[in-house]
């Protein structure tokens, strides 16, 4: 079995050995630590394999990136949801249920990916999306059912124009093509797609653009991602963010790279950039009135994600390689200060900002770990993100200039907006202590929270400034592929 | 094969149409059992018009499509729900929160609209019954939505999700040669989505005693 596929079917497998150990047992989040170290392991094996097809997958530059960071965030979270997992007060069987939903969702969070086949990727996003939406709602309470049913139709409807258009897109390619399997493969459709029929592409593009598009949680498509974030466990958060959303956007940023391919199709760029450009804006202007820590950064992770289909709408190899920089440094980051803010949350027994307050004075480590990765969120040194919104932001002064001044107000609207809650969580006189019973009471206690996010500031930085050779190399192919 | 007059192309159509008439018995049903009905018979359409594509493409294939469309959609699916509304006793009527007239108007336009959007787009390569199948399959798509929003009630959202899914299969037994990979997995994938809908309805009844969503709004907190 090529290893691609080894990939994704080992979290899989990873899931049934999780839903059939018996929770008496109380080993089944080591397991899940465990299953998602051999996703890492493999993953990382991944980085030396030779790109090109193995049947339905395909590794290349563009997603062999995305494929180790989220086999690292999946690692990182497995971790942090062992220590909150008492705290959540699931019984034996939401456990379980809860374990093997989170390792589904990883494999067709993999085979997202790394699939070539648009039906198997279309079918990946569709189960990421089943098993998000029974995460989301393991909690039962009322807040968490109406979340979790939000998130399942407005995904579902999603989800289904973007079969759609996976349909049109073949139906375009079919004459030239002809029946069968590489009539849905990406590297064969965008050879071809220089002679399709440019309107079906146009279409199949726009029903693609808003399915998937939902998923990533473009505005203004994207009123089920706070509720998500808010509902949910807590860990949940952490991979939402970082994972789902990446992947949904690359999905997108397959289908422009095929309908880019013929001239007389619709450009592409201008779509992207008015989504981005809203997503941006309301996001900005939406940060600023959240009281709820993980809705407001959820609205962040709106904001960041209209940020990279803004550099992916204006195109070229510096833009794109932005976009991607920037979608990987906020998984990063992001990921880091969910599980900050939710150890937080665990703490002061409340996720309202309000209720959360001088952490750096309390809890030192949790603390600036917060601050430095809310202050990363808001594009300052020396992360990831300052690197691709600097390049991003002058690659619009060269190529767009009236766009520099929307930009600039939505970056600096919502960086004051990140800042001001930077000072409310973590400067400032410490709130009282209220711990949710069962909050990180496994051995170690909340080093199972400060390891994962300094772990990932510490990367972040690194992919900003310091990033190996090879690895950066590896980032600009990928950005050469999408041209 | 194809044009106006040829059977293949007329069976097809008529099918097709069959589908597209029952989205709109689904928009005006007052009943949640006739609306589970209507989708039944709709599932059962469906199933008709994707062995007839096989019929006539000679893909086997697309019979493997059509027991699986038969069997979950005029079949279990229907059973499900009835034995969920049965087991909790709900209130059989059907609120809508859009006037049923209003909503006929409204798929009106939408049906209209899918005929300007997919005829002169596709007016260069396809074929006609590819043209006339895909415009249908929007409309039921479309439609499929529009039942989403003109109702309140959770399994009638559902069902409405779930027509919206037979509009994407009747589009894709439409186009000839389509991979069997998306037929498959689409119809095993509704399943799993009517359970998980089940799931969370069933979670809706438990914690708030009604399947009226709009009671969920007053549960959001701080959008």
């Amino acid at each position: 079995m090529p290893l691609p596929w080894i990939l994704v079917f080992f979290p899989w497998f990873g899931a049934v050995v999780l839903a059939l150990i018996p929770p008496r047992l109380g080993i089944g989040r080591y397991v899940n630590i465990g299953v998602a170290a051999g996703s890492l392991a493999i993953a990382l094996a991944l980085l030396g394999h030779p790109h090109g097809e193995q049947g339905w997958t395909r590794i290349d530059a563009l997603n062999l990136p995305f494929v180790a960071v989220a086999a690292l965030v999946g690692l990182t979270t497995a971790a942090f949801s062992a220590a909150t997992l008492d705290a959540e007060r699931f019984d034996a069987l939401r456990i379980r249920a809860y374990h093997a939903a989170f390792q589904v969702f990883m494999g067709a969070q993999f085979l997202a990916l790394v699939s070539d086949n648009l039906g198997v990727m279309w079918v990946a996003i569709e189960i990421a999306t089943l098993a998000s939406v029974l995460m989301v709602g393991a909690h039962g309470t009322p807040a968490a059912v109406e979340a979790a049913w939000k998130f399942f139709i407005l995904c579902g409807v999603g989800i289904a124009l973007a079969l759609f258009g996976t349909i049109l897109l073949y139906l375009a390619a079919q004459p030239v093509i002809g029946s069968g399997d590489p009539g849905l493969s990406w590297v064969a459709l965008r050879a071809v797609a220089a002679h399709c029929d440019p309107g079906l592409l146009s279409l199949a593009f726009v029903f693609l653009l808003v399915g998937y598009g939902t998923k990533a949680g473009l505005v203004p498509l994207h009123s089920w991602l706070p509720d998500a974030e808010a509902e949910g466990p807590l860990p949940i958060c952490a991979v939402l963010s970082g994972l789902l959303l990446n992947a949904a956007l690359l999905a997108i940023l397959r289908a422009e790279a095929i309908v880019g391919g013929n001239p007389a199709a619709l450009p592409a760029g201008p779509f992207l950039i008015g989504f981005g450009m809203l997503s941006l804006l309301l996001a900005a202007f939406s940060l600023w009135r959240r009281r709820d820590a993980r809705r407001l950064f959820a609205w962040s992770s709106i904001e960041h994600v209209g940020l990279a289909t803004l550099a992916f709408g204006i195109g070229g190899v510096v833009a794109n390689l932005a976009g991607i920089l920037h979608l990987l440094g906020h998984a990063l980051v992001k990921s880091g200060v969910f599980f900050a803010v939710g150890a937080a949350a665990q703490i002061k027994g409340s996720q309202k900002v309000q209720d959360i307050g001088g952490l750096a004075a309390s809890h030192p480590a949790l603390g600036w770990g917060l601050a430095l990765g809310i202050a990363g969120l808001a594009g300052m040194p020396p992360f990831a993100l300052f690197v691709s919104e600097f390049r991003l932001v002058t690659e619009v002064a060269a190529r767009h200039p009236w766009l520099v001044l929307p930009v600039g107000i939505g970056l600096l609207m919502a960086a004051a907006a990140l800042v001001r809650v930077l000072q409310a969580l973590c400067l400032g006189e410490p709130t009282r202590d209220n711990p949710v019973p069962g909050a990180f009471a496994l051995p170690g206690g909340l080093l199972w929270a400060t390891v994962p996010v300094w772990l990932h500031l510490a990367l972040a930085a690194a992919l900003g400034f310091a990033a190996p050779a090879g690895f950066v190399a590896l980032l600009r192919a990928g950005a050469e592929i999408l041209g | 094969m194809s044009g106006f007059g040829s059977l293949a192309y007329d069976v097809s159509h008529l099918l097709g149409g069959g589908v597209l008439l029952l989205s709109f018995v689904l928009l005006y049903q007052r009943h949640i059992g006739a609306v589970i009905n209507a989708f039944a018979v709709q599932g059962g359409l469906l199933a008709v018009a994707a062995a007839w594509q096989g019929w006539v493409q000679g893909a086997p294939g697309l019979y493997v499509t059509a027991v699986i469309a038969f069997g979950a959609k005029a079949v279990a699916i229907p059973l499900v729900l009835r034995l969920l509304i049965g087991r909790l006793g709900l209130h059989r009527e059907v609120e809508p929160s859009l006037g049923i007239g209003a909503s006929l108007l409204a798929a009106i336009g939408l049906v209209g609209l899918s005929v300007l959007v997919v005829l002169p787009v596709t007016a260069g390569g396809a074929t006609p019954l590819t043209r006339v199948d895909l415009t249908i399959a929007l409309s039921v798509v479309l439609l499929g939505m529009l039942a989403m929003i003109a109702r309140r009630n959770a399994i009638s959202q559902v069902v409405g999700l779930l027509s919206l899914e037979n509009g994407l299969i009747l589009g894709a037994v439409g186009v000839a040669g389509m991979p069997l990979v998306v037929e498959l997995s689409t119809a095993a994938l509704v399943l799993m989505v009517a359970v998980v809908a089940a799931v969370v309805v069933f979670q809706i009844r438990e914690r708030l005693d009604t399947l009226d969503t709009s009671i969920l709004d007053r549960q959001r907190g701080d959008a």
